[in-house]
């Protein structure tokens, strides 16, 4: 057990904060501050950067043009791009639809969309949830119809974020009706400029425009983009939940979230002190400061037994469940910290703390992950 | 960084699963409970004879060169075993101090004596009025010659009445809250002028109250610098709310285990009551506690490890025990609901667990405490960046 950073550890930590400093636009980085969403250019011009730099897909093996780093590394690496305010790094292409074509796609497809998502070409979205299948992830309907050598896919797909920045989505469709229910169901790739293809805004209570209905009419696919095996795309929609629940708990996030926290509060002023001086009030920021730092070593921990060749298995659900509770917990003291200033929209408090309703429901909803631990790690 | 043990470490964490098994079934713990000292003589030379007493110590501090972390693996192990013996008091805190502070040829011998299972040592740092802040330290120290005349009350000093040595702080200079003036002194249990009060504690344990009516002890007797030992004082504490952790890391993860069976075993409506959804999501909940809490005792033994500034340290160890004391009640307390009435029996052992847990949560600092400590606080970093303080965040 060598519970240390080893002197290479320091001197990455270093690299990545220097790359940071001198790589990062300072528009990009002032609008990360203030809480300005940012333009799809935004991202990709991040993105390009740090694809230049070879750091584009830290946990992709290095022959499909990864950085294959280390726990170590990648832990190290995220908490700086976050601490630096670097745009979050988009999951969609990076860490959920590629992990399954390297792990489960045709060698065709490994050379058609690996280096698409790397390069920025190609953005990628989420076809899961579906307005009757929540929770229940396994009841959806989505149709896929084997046509010659198409299919024909036909469905409604919700709740998909930046939607309207992707020209590609994973779907889960149902290719055997007459299958059992996790049964029966494919992955499949779908370029989103196919006709048939509409993205519909859905706005979020916090006034934003992340997420998006993704309609499916008639939409024609060829063969070659089903992933795997007909018939097995639950199994792939499980590895890839696995995958998800690491980054959806957003350890990384949450130590900008609280850097963010303390901006406010050390603004905050009542009777010539700030918030950050009310004993009361800095005693609850350090509790879930506290408890993110415990949070975040879980994470080593889970991600350092990945490594050994262990699968993300069900552990990953309790980061889930803690990370996201802690995002709830920041962004609640954001808001109560701003006080009066809380109330108006442009002061973007409030926003953050309305937008983190979202992390305890999706990626499966807290209470999900709970019965997934009882059942699979319990024994319950 | 690596989160697995080396096979000499998987070694040691056999070696005290064993000691254990063999020595820790219920019945035989209950009998040591009875016992005047609460632990036994025969297990703390084996614990010498296994080399657990100076493992953690380096070599030229007449250890066996481990570090901390071979400290959490036995404490975490102890912690399972509900194992009474003074590993935290002697080795951890009195032996810190002696590593660390000790000066001269005869504070040497004690530590090795200590090492090889003939003395035991204690910490006596509590007061009265001072609650857990050890630098509010009215025990007075006054010079007399060469020598120090002490007077002044001591409370909870674990294992009082079995200790040869108390390590105790005393104040040689200064006012009640100074940090200045504090030192650490060594006060042999038959020392003229020290009576001491024993009881057995809630989790049957042994403690005791010591009174120094001018009790008269060479200037020799002081450990680290005259006057200066609020460092030392520090590093015991945070080396002791490692090993703590540790050790309820250790209770915890059974009181988890045991409760999951129970939810399995335990039939009401006609199925194990652990089909119910409410109690799985407590259950769960307790696993969840449990892996936090060993999480943050890998963080605060790195830090211990690392050694970097006292203010890191002090911060690191600070944030272990909030989190450890959260945790520890949460699972305790769940813990001993979801096992029903059976949990409120004596017999049963999760009960004991609990009230270990529960005084863990109040040893050497509690959460509000620690709370405070961890503000208290300023890292190099911080310090450096309030210098350009970054006031970009607009209300935009």
């Amino acid at each position: 057990m060598d519970l240390s950073y080893s002197a290479e550890d320091r001197a990455f930590r270093t690299e990545v904060r220097d790359f940071i400093n001198s790589e990062l636009p300072a528009d990009i980085k002032h609008k990360m501050k203030t809480g300005i969403e940012l333009t799809k250019n935004d991202y990709v011009t991040w993105q390009q950067k740090l694809n230049a730099r070879g750091w584009h897909a830290p946990n992709w093996p290095k022959k499909y043009g990864g950085a294959q780093m280390t726990v170590t590394q990648r832990h190290i690496f995220d908490e700086e791009l976050a601490l630096g305010y670097a745009p979050r790094q988009m999951p969609f292409g990076i860490s959920m639809v590629a992990p399954v074509i390297i792990e489960f796609g045709s060698e065709e497809q490994k050379q058609r969309y690996l280096p698409r998502i790397l390069s920025s070409e190609d953005w990628w979205c989420q076809g899961y949830s579906e307005p009757e299948a929540g929770s229940d992830l396994a009841s959806l309907k989505t149709r896929a119809v084997r046509d010659g050598d198409h299919y024909i896919i036909d469905g409604q797909k919700t709740w998909i974020t930046l939607a309207q920045f992707a020209n590609m989505i994973f779907v889960l469709a149902r290719t055997d009706p007459n299958a059992k229910k996790q049964e029966g169901i494919s992955f499949i790739l779908v370029d989103m400029t196919t006709p048939g293809v509409t993205v519909r805004p859905i706005q979020t209570i916090d006034g934003g425009h992340e997420i998006n209905e993704v309609i499916l009419e008639n939409v024609r696919v060829p063969v070659e983009n089903l992933v795997g095996k007909e018939g097995e795309g639950w199994t792939y929609a499980k590895f890839l939940l696995e995958h998800e629940r690491n980054g959806t708990a957003g350890v990384a996030g949450s130590f900008q979230l609280l850097d963010r926290l303390r901006m406010i509060a050390g603004e905050q002023r009542f009777d010539g002190k700030t918030m950050l001086d009310d004993e009361r009030f800095a005693e609850r920021v350090a509790t879930i400061e506290i408890e993110l730092t415990a949070l975040s070593y879980a994470q080593m921990r889970s991600l350092a037994a990945e490594s050994t060749g262990k699968r993300p298995g069900p552990e990953s659900s309790f980061i889930k469940i803690t990370g996201t509770e802690i995002q709830q917990a920041i962004t609640l003291l954001m808001m109560e910290a701003s006080g009066h200033e809380a109330l108006d929209p442009s002061n973007h408090a409030s926003l953050w703390y309305f937008n983190t309703r979202k992390t305890t429901i999706y990626a499966g909803s807290n209470e999900i992950q709970h019965n997934i631990i009882a059942k699979r790690i319990l024994g319950l | 960084m690596d989160f697995t043990l080396s096979s000499e470490q998987i070694l040691i964490r056999d070696s005290a699963d064993r000691f254990v098994a063999d020595n820790y079934a219920q019945d035989k713990r209950e009998k040591l409970l009875k016992t005047e000292d609460g632990f036994s003589r025969e297990h703390w030379a084996q614990f010498a004879e296994l080399g657990w007493l100076g493992i953690a110590f380096p070599e030229d501090k007449g250890g066996f060169g481990g570090t901390p972390v071979e400290t959490m693996i036995l404490a975490e192990a102890f912690g399972r075993g509900l194992v009474q013996e003074p590993f935290i008091p002697s080795v951890v805190l009195g032996g810190t101090a002696l590593a660390y502070g000790g000066t001269s040829k005869a504070h040497s011998d004690l530590l090795e004596a200590m090492v090889g299972g003939e003395k035991l040592l204690t910490f006596a740092y509590g007061e009265e009025r001072s609650r857990y802040d050890y630098s509010l330290v009215e025990t007075q120290a006054k010079r007399d010659g060469s020598d120090l005349i002490l007077t002044g009350k001591k409370v909870a000093v674990p294992f009082g009445a079995a200790a040869d040595t108390y390590v105790v702080t005393v104040r040689t200079s200064g006012e009640k809250n100074d940090q200045d003036g504090i030192s650490v002194v060594l006060v042999d249990r038959d020392a003229a002028g020290l009576s001491r009060t024993d009881y057995k504690t809630v989790d049957d344990r042994r403690a005791s109250r010591l009174t120094f009516d001018g009790v008269r002890v060479p200037e020799a007797a002081v450990l680290g610098e005259l006057g200066k030992g609020i460092s030392l004082v520090d590093r015991v504490i945070d080396a002791g709310l490692g090993a703590l952790a540790a050790e309820a890391v250790g209770n915890m993860s059974v009181v988890q285990r045991k409760t999951v069976e129970y939810l399995k075993n335990r039939k009401q409506f006609g199925v194990p009551i652990g089909s119910f959804q409410a109690l799985q999501h407590h259950a769960v909940d307790m696993l969840i506690q449990l892996e936090l809490a060993r999480s943050i005792t890998y963080y605060g033994t790195m830090a211990l490890v690392a050694d970097e500034s006292p203010a890191e340290r002090k911060r690191a160890l600070s944030a272990t025990k909030v989190q450890i004391a959260r945790s520890g009640r949460f699972v305790g307390e769940w813990g001993i609901q979801l096992h029903g009435g059976i949990g409120m029996s004596e017999e049963y052992v999760i009960g004991h667990y609990f009230k270990r847990m529960s005084m863990i949560e109040l040893e050497l600092g509690d959460v509000d405490f620690h709370l405070k400590r961890y503000l208290a606080q300023k890292l190099i970093a911080e310090t450096a960046e309030e210098a350009v303080p970054e006031r970009e965040v607009a209300h935009a």
